[in-house]
């Protein structure tokens, strides 16, 4: 007993080491592939002092699928499927990019509805994907229920976007001059009842439940703080550059399809640490519901995409009538069409931050080098300077603030 | 410009093409504003002093590499293209600076500029093989641990050379040469007159392909140029708009508005086969 108390009173301590101590080296654990809170299959090897974290080595790319290679052996058209799963939890933006891209080499135009169609969903899957990241980031940190009532309107969202395109998650709904087909106008209403009533009451809710919660603040502020010169050095975009106080959103500076019609507002973070990445995450989904509703407001009816033949296939009614058309459509699903040749890098605002595509054409009708630029590579090579010098118990915290998904940084 | 594509300062390429060949001086070889977007070519010796050029020179100012893509030409000497992606947060401008290399000549590592390129350049060495000198870390980052080749490369073939398997005998994951079940199918869909290299007298008139989406030897950048050429000088609010405006003062369309001029000789077409376009974009 008077051992053990003069060892509590620095008598006896580690610096005068005594028969039985030992040196204490660091320690390397793998976090991973398999944890559930690293949101897919990453494995961290961390070099652990005591429980401070001294190293982190991210291993990605246990879930590459070479989707690169596999573009270029395919069509433009055959290729849009395999953007759905990249960021499996945002199909829609990863669609978005690629289809902007190709209307880019083209030059073609798209109707009015389309753009505003592809906007209308890229900000419900915008809300759809926060969802998902919000709730594991709380649940990663200990708290259940909102994870469960978020879960919800993603539910909701899911419904929504398979009721547009016909699949719940990978949805290929987008084509280069438009969007693949029109919405039925219950699906509009119904959305716009959702947007009034039950996306606030539901988010509302489960964000007043941390928001101001004394745990979750504990968990999160001054985790990870990023400055402004670093977010901008790592390459950081999206809700990662934004937390670090700098208002920089691509729908706003560089808008692309109707974005530059709509009103909404960039919240920019002041400490950008792990609570400010979620906060501006929150307010994000506010901003998505308000730019839908525009959309709702200002959608003007008209033809759903390009009535450019050698680009986009005719309806199946034209077809039965039309040799032309028939002979467009069987030229379209199996040649496909051709792009003239170029290189062009097309960035959009996908959920994450910057996703881009880097399209190189050589006038085929495949492309020749389809480079995808993942939000989570850069990100994630942040993970060693931001988690140094915290604890282990901090990485869940920093990963979920990350809202890394592994289908689009492994590719 | 008249797809929805993402609208940054693209007014600015001609200043920056200009403020780039002054800044970067000789090791610039060559600059063009192609599909509205900015390409350098720069010496692969050169091209860490370069990128802090164009960093840090006020005018430029890019201060962050989004990307760096690799990209394979075989039939080139020097095979491989490395380019880089840089924006502007206080310009709203993008640019790409390429690159060309080939598998034994090593890049110079920007990781010194940026540390971003750490991984960035570590993917172009797994999947291309290009070599980045001064780069600490050049480790494989996307393929599996132990894995022979460089995936992306034209010659290596979408297959690959070895297929993963639970082995029940061996209790463990076995690698064994990839056996497909059938051969691979890579079909060919272009048409055998679409491949002709040679040029006969007049297919010059046929030169701008008659609809988007149709096979043609022009570059995108020619077709963009012509397509501006013909388009109506005022431009639309959201890049095209076409529903939003009727055009009544055509009197040719809707047989009301201005006086028809009379059917005069520069009313037609220059070229027979050229149709102009009718109002925005509809009747491709």
């Amino acid at each position: 007993m008077s051992d053990y108390v003069s060892e509590l009173m620095g008598v006896e301590d580690a610096s005068d080491p005594t028969t039985g101590d030992v040196t204490i080296q660091n320690y390397t654990i793998n976090f991973g592939p398999q944890h559930p809170a690293a949101h897919g299959v990453l494995r961290l090897v961390m070099e652990l002092d005591g429980e401070i974290i001294e190293r982190v080595d991210p291993h990605v790319g246990l879930l590459h699928r070479g989707t690169e290679k596999l573009i270029e052996y395919k069509t433009y058209a055959q290729a849009i499927p395999y953007f759905d799963r990249l960021d499996y939890c945002s199909p829609m933006c990863m669609e978005h990019t690629f289809v902007l891209a190709i209307e880019k080499l083209l030059d073609i135009e798209v109707p009015l509805r389309a753009q505003y169609l592809r906007v209308f969903f890229a900000e419900l899957t915008r809300i759809s994907n926060h969802m998902l990241n919000l709730g594991s980031h709380v649940m990663d940190v200990g708290a259940m229920t909102p994870n469960l009532w978020l879960f919800e309107i993603r539910e909701d969202c899911y419904n929504f976007l398979e009721r547009a395109s016909g699949a719940r998650m990978h949805h290929n709904y987008m084509r280069p001059g438009g969007v693949h087909q029109d919405v039925p106008l219950k699906l509009l209403t119904d959305i716009a009842d959702w947007l009034d009533t039950r996306l606030p009451r539901l988010f509302e809710d489960a964000i007043s439940l941390v928001a101001d919660n004394r745990i979750f603040k504990q968990r999160n502020v001054d985790i990870a703080t990023v400055s402004r010169e670093d977010a901008i050095a790592w390459g950081f975009s999206g809700p990662m550059i934004r937390a670090a106080g700098i208002p920089w959103d691509l729908r706003k500076s560089q808008p692309y399809d109707v974005y530059d019609r709509m009103e909404f507002d960039i919240p920019v973070g002041t400490r950008g640490d792990c609570y400010d990445r979620f906060m501006v995450r929150v307010e994000e989904v506010r901003q998505s519901a308000r730019i839908m509703k525009q959309c709702l407001r200002d959608m003007p009816e008209g033809p759903i995409a390009s009535t450019d033949r050698k680009v986009v296939p005719p309806k199946r009614a034209e077809m039965k009538r039309s040799m032309e058309a028939l002979i467009h459509h069987f030229k379209l699903y199996t040649e496909g069409y051709h792009v003239p040749a170029g290189e062009v890098y097309v960035a959009t605002e996908s959920p994450k931050g910057e996703f881009g595509v880097f399209l190189v054409s050589d006038g085929s009708n495949k492309p020749y080098r389809c480079k995808i630029r993942p939000t989570a590579f850069s990100h994630l090579q942040a993970m060693d300077f931001m988690s140094k010098g915290h604890m282990l118990a901090d990485t869940t915290a920093i990963l979920g603030a990350m809202d890394i998904v592994f289908g689009e940084c492994d590719r | 410009m008249r797809a929805p594509a993402p609208a940054y300062a693209a007014h600015l390429n001609d200043a920056t093409i200009d403020a780039a060949r002054g800044a970067l001086g000789a090791s610039l070889q060559h600059a063009v504003a192609e599909v509205g977007e900015v390409k350098l070519y720069v010496d692969r010796e050169s091209i860490v002093p370069a990128l802090t050029a164009l960093r840090d020179t006020p005018g430029l100012e890019y201060q962050q590499l989004m990307e760096i893509a690799g990209v394979d030409y075989p039939d080139r000497p020097e095979r491989f293209e490395v380019v880089y992606c840089l924006l502007s947060l206080t310009r709203n401008h993008r640019l790409h600076v390429h690159v060309s290399t080939d598998d034994v000549k090593p890049v110079p590592s920007v990781t010194g500029i940026w540390p971003v390129a750490g991984w960035l350049e570590r993917e172009i060495y797994d999947l291309y093989g290009v070599l980045f000198s001064g780069n600490a870390d050049l480790r494989r980052i996307l393929t599996d641990y132990g894995f022979r080749g460089h995936p992306l490369r034209k010659d290596f073939p979408m297959t690959g050379f070895v297929e993963m398997r639970y082995s029940e005998e061996e209790k463990r994951v076995v690698y064994q040469p990839v056996q497909l079940s059938q051969d691979f199918r890579n079909f060919d869909f272009q048409s055998p007159w679409e491949g002709a290299e040679y040029v006969l007298p007049g297919d010059e008139k046929g030169m701008l392909p008659e609809a988007k989406g149709a096979p043609t030897p022009l570059k995108a950048d020619q077709i963009q140029k012509a397509d501006a050429a013909t388009a109506p000088v005022a431009t639309p609010k959201a890049g095209s708009e076409p529903y939003a405006k009727t055009a009544t003062t055509d009197a040719g369309q809707t047989g009301a508005g201005e006086p028809h001029g009379g059917n005069k000789a520069e009313s037609k077409p220059g070229e027979s086969d050229v149709v102009p376009t009718k109002g925005e974009g509809q009747n491709q």
